[in-house]
């Protein structure tokens, strides 16, 4: 049974055991990995400069001395045992360190403020935090005014530590020493603790992001990550020959199965970056075959493309453009392998010597046999851009509590606008309200310590809420969402509202990088607009347009001229859709500060917190219904290092056009 | 005559500040008629964090540059570690152990970022430059060897993404951070820094400091520092020089020289109401 922790919920899923000869942990993955492969890299970091790297074999030593040592510390089965910092490999292997021992690991988000560490530390009452450097243990030390239950804190980097307190504190390197000291002390034990892990033991504990409220922690069997790895390698074929670079939050379930679910179960490399200002340049030197990266990711690479074609040469951008027009045209029918014409593939292939090829070298990209893209909508010009150039960037839909996957694009059937077909062993139901249900192999065990909230979002029989609002295409099977379901919503004259559809069409524009769409309840939709800085900033240089600030040019006129345009595009194609031809934006104001995560504003995975919005924004949005031209605002933000200041400014107010639609003279009839 | 003797003690954040490292005895220095340091005398103790501030013009930069051996002062005496230093010229300072960095940036502008941090191990190299051409045995175990200190130092000052970048191209916060680097990786005895965190923004004067806080705690470098910024100087330093028209007005810890009437009068002028 799990380590401690009494499995609630879910209890009609089958629990049968494994199918024979699947090992049942990932503990027992790693052994078979070693046995397997001991001496294909099984880890790589960047460190001084030089590519490290750890072999299968090593690498199971080190977690062996890991777990050796958290043992002679008195870690226990059924422990919680917190890891905070950057993907590193140590800490990577502390995770399964702690599953060796039968604890429990609890990745969490490193750049989460000492509030919100309190909370999670405490409810899952972590005796251990395994911290990266310094700033992590500052806020670990800080937290333990208020939560009591950490007794030790490790740490990897020793830097700026060495006068701390050292009597509950240890270097990672130290406990490594000590527990290789203890070897023999402890090996019986840790063989017969990490064979007590079971199938149906805790896995991992993962914090939601928590778009609205506390976050949850959503615990994860073996069974839930095992079964998952398997099925979505199985899917994109992957094999033990495949790089990623993990870059990602390690407190994020995406993270978690590319870099240990996934590798463990195939086998392949996970590639640490040097820091995270490296990443580009470390992505580049690896070229993984195998990525991922939310939609903003791709979306400011590509920024950053355009506008340094924009600064090259004239011949250079020509030729660019000139390709770049044939890509789009013929790229993606070729990468579905539907059939295009002799000359095209010419032209594509002399194309792809002198840009594509180039273009993908640069970005990283040269070697990508799968890419994945989820969290958020893409834009399709974003996605057909990637496509075109011959990198098969599909989109998959998942949640934590899925372990992340519930359906995935299969090779051919790639599009922007769907989210692809259910992943294997994935059931699929849409609930009456629009709400799509799921119930799957890797739907989690239950919220920790939180027996209502599993109870409301999973039913008896194991069907999962997801909280999404989205319908089956029933010629391809293929799933697309519309938006959250709570926040889908009526307008005062009973037209849908669904605010999420809005603000990714306006988001699809460079110049935009965030919107929130208000309307629920009312006669009509306005939006709250978020620049991005790169993209209006390069303009502005361009065109000798000064701005001392992100404020200034903000509510530059030119700026507001321009969001104009992009809002009443919007509008048109919005019209088009005759469900949602209400949801046009009549009103918008470009915002004075950028939504940050650290205002609360945003999750950490930045997702629009729309309550705190509308709460912290009160102002504005009344202003936006009330008629004025402009506003006079002052705002609370939170600096980086949790010092709170004000800023002050006066926001201009537009109406933007609106097309007239059968639906709207309709009500405007009755 | 010999160095000022001091008993070792511990800082109250555990720093050892041990014996005297540096004594400048009775430094004058004129250029013609000018006299830029009238008769200063102070020391420098090994681990301290060691501060010169003064108003503009008050002589700081000349006195650092005595230090440095780019000036010699016509009357007294610089000792250092425990015996008096002879004339000497700048690259024999160097060779002493003692490292600097510029007010006004002085990097190779074309050259990428790491090659101007391998400048500074210029006086760890000793392969001829015929084995440096042919690229074997000695050189190429010294370069290594740079390269390594080099990548110590780089990973240190959080510079790893610029490695490789002209550092023309970067914005000044950062050269000055490269700067430090090339200081740093010469394993100096003694650095000088010379208004470190001039025309910085906040931020980056907080970053600098961390950083300048962490060598000395990390390699227990001595450190000499001129600055105009008395926040960041009191926050710093162990022990502070002040100076006024060529002449040393004040000396002690950041709280004695704070309440030192001289140096009030000094810093913001004598009140007149």
């Amino acid at each position: 049974m799990a380590a401690g922790v009494p499995a609630k919920g879910g209890q009609s899923l089958a629990r049968t055991t494994a199918v024979s000869g699947v090992p049942e942990s990932v503990p027992a993955l790693l052994a078979r990995n070693v046995a397997q492969f001991p001496s294909k890299p099984a880890y790589r970091e960047k460190e001084f400069g030089i590519w490290q790297s750890w072999t299968w074999a090593e690498t199971a030593e080190e977690i062996q001395s890991i777990a050796f040592g958290l043992m002679a510390l008195g870690a226990d089965k059924g422990d919680y045992i917190a890891i905070i910092g950057r993907n590193r490999p140590a800490l990577y292997w502390s995770m399964v360190a702690a599953m060796k021992i039968g604890a429990i690991p609890v990745p969490m988000y490193q750049d989460a403020v000492a509030d919100e560490m309190a909370y999670v530390l405490e409810h899952a009452g972590a005796r251990f935090a395994i911290c990266g450097d310094q700033e992590q243990v500052d806020k670990v030390i800080e937290v333990q005014e208020t939560v009591h239950c950490i007794e030790h804190i490790i740490y990897q980097d020793p830097r700026g530590l060495r006068r701390y307190d050292h009597s509950k504190m240890h270097s990672l390197a130290d406990v490594q020493t000590e527990g290789r000291a203890a070897h023999e002390r402890f090996e019986r034990q840790l063989a017969e603790r990490e064979a007590a892990v079971g199938y149906d033991d805790t896995c991992v504990m993962l914090y939601t992001s928590g778009t609205t409220g506390k976050s949850k922690g959503v615990v994860l069997s073996n069974r839930n990550v095992i079964e998952t790895a398997r099925n979505s390698s199985e899917f994109d074929h992957l094999r033990p020959s495949e790089e990623i670079v993990a870059y990602l939050p390690m407190a994020w379930v995406g993270d978690f199965i590319f870099s240990i679910g996934q590798a463990y179960w195939t086998g392949f490399c996970t590639n640490c970056p040097e820091s995270p200002d490296t990443m580009m340049t470390d992505l580049r030197e690896i070229g993984p075959t195998y990525f991922f990266a939310p939609p903003r990711m791709f979306e400011t690479m590509l920024t950053s493309v355009m506008i340094r074609m924009e600064d090259a040469g004239r011949v250079k951008r020509n030729m660019f453009h000139y390709f770049m027009a044939h890509a789009k045209r013929v790229g993606p029918a070729l990468l579905d392998g539907k059939p295009v014409g002799v000359l095209d593939r010419l032209k594509y292939w002399i194309g792809d010597k002198l840009v594509y090829g180039p273009l993908k070298n640069t970005l990283g990209f040269t070697r990508v046999r799968v890419g994945y893209t989820a969290g958020e909508a893409i834009g399709p010009e974003i996605f057909d851009f990637y496509r075109s150039l011959g990198i098969n960037l599909k989109q998959l839909y998942g949640q934590t509590e899925a372990t992340v996957f519930i359906t995935q694009q299969p090779d051919g059937e790639v599009r922007a606008d769907t989210v692809g077909v259910p992943s294997p062993g994935v059931e699929i139901r849409i609930g009456d309200n629009g709400e799509i249900y799921y119930r799957s192999p890797g739907t989690f065990v239950e919220y920790y310590k939180n027996p209502e909230s599993t109870a409301d979002t999973k039913d008896p029989e194991g069907w999962v809420a997801t909280g999404d609002a989205g319908f089956i295409e029933e010629a391809t099977g293929h799933l697309r969402i519309i938006d959250r379901a709570k926040d889908v919503g009526k307008m005062a004259d009973g037209r849908l509202f669904a605010p999420k559809y809005v603000e990714n069409k306006l988001k699809f524009y460079p110049n935009i990088l965030e919107a929130v769409v208000f309307g629920a309840g009312r006669d009509m939709c306005t939006a709250f607009i978020n620049i991005d800085l790169a993209a209006v900033g390069n303009w502005a240089e361009r065109n000798n347009i000064a701005y001392a600030s992100y404020q200034e040019l903000a509510g530059h006129r030119q700026v507001l001229d321009t969001i104009q345009q992009h809002v009443e595009e919007v509008n048109k194609s919005v019209a088009q859709d005759p469900m949602l031809s209400g949801c046009q934006v009549h009103r918008f104001l470009v915002l004075h500060k950028e939504l940050d995560a650290d205002d609360g504003e945003l999750t950490r995975t930045r997702k629009v917190r729309r309550k705190i919005i509308n709460e912290k924004f009160e102002d504005l949005v009344t202003a936006l219904y009330d008629g004025s031209k402009e506003i006079y605002t002052e705002t609370e933000v939170t600096y980086e290092d949790g010092r709170k200041g004000k800023i002050t400014a006066t926001l201009e107010i537009r109406d933007a056009k609106v097309v007239e639609t059968a639906g709207q003279t309709q009500v405007a009839a009755q | 005559m010999t160095m000022m003797h001091y008993e070792p003690y511990q800082t109250e954040d555990g720093r050892t500040i041990g014996n005297t490292l540096m004594e400048m005895k009775n430094i004058t220095l004129r250029f013609g008629g000018v006299v830029a340091i009238k008769d200063i005398s102070f020391d420098i103790r090994e681990g301290e964090i060691r501060a010169i501030i003064g108003p503009n013009g008050a002589g700081k930069s000349s006195m650092l540059n005595v230090i440095s051996g780019f000036y010699n002062p016509q009357d007294g005496e610089v000792w250092y570690k425990g015996e008096r230093r002879p004339h000497m010229r700048p690259y024999q300072v160097a060779r002493l152990g003692i490292a600097r960095t510029f007010q006004n940036i002085a990097l190779f502008e074309g050259m990428s970022v790491l090659d101007n941090i391998m400048t500074g191990r210029l006086n760890h190299m000793s392969a001829s430059i015929l084995d440096q051409m042919i690229w074997w045995g000695k050189a190429e175990r010294e370069e290594v060897k740079n390269r390594e200190k080099a990548e110590e130092i780089i990973d240190f000052l959080e510079i790893q993404a610029i490695r490789k970048t002209p550092v023309g191209r970067l914005p000044y916060g950062l050269k000055k951070r490269v700067e430090l680097a090339r200081a740093l990786v010469a394993d100096p005895s003694l650095l000088l820094l010379d208004e470190p965190m001039a025309g910085m923004n906040v931020e980056e004067k907080e970053d600098m400091s961390r950083f300048i806080l962490d060598v000395n705690d990390e390699f227990g470098t001595t450190i000499a520092l001129i600055e105009h910024d008395m926040g960041v100087v009191m926050d710093l330093s162990d022990r502070v020089v002040v100076m006024d028209y060529g002449k040393k007005i004040g000396d002690g810890t950041p709280d004695e020289v704070r309440t030192n009437q001289e140096v009030i009068d000094a810093y913001l002028g004598v009140a007149h109401d």
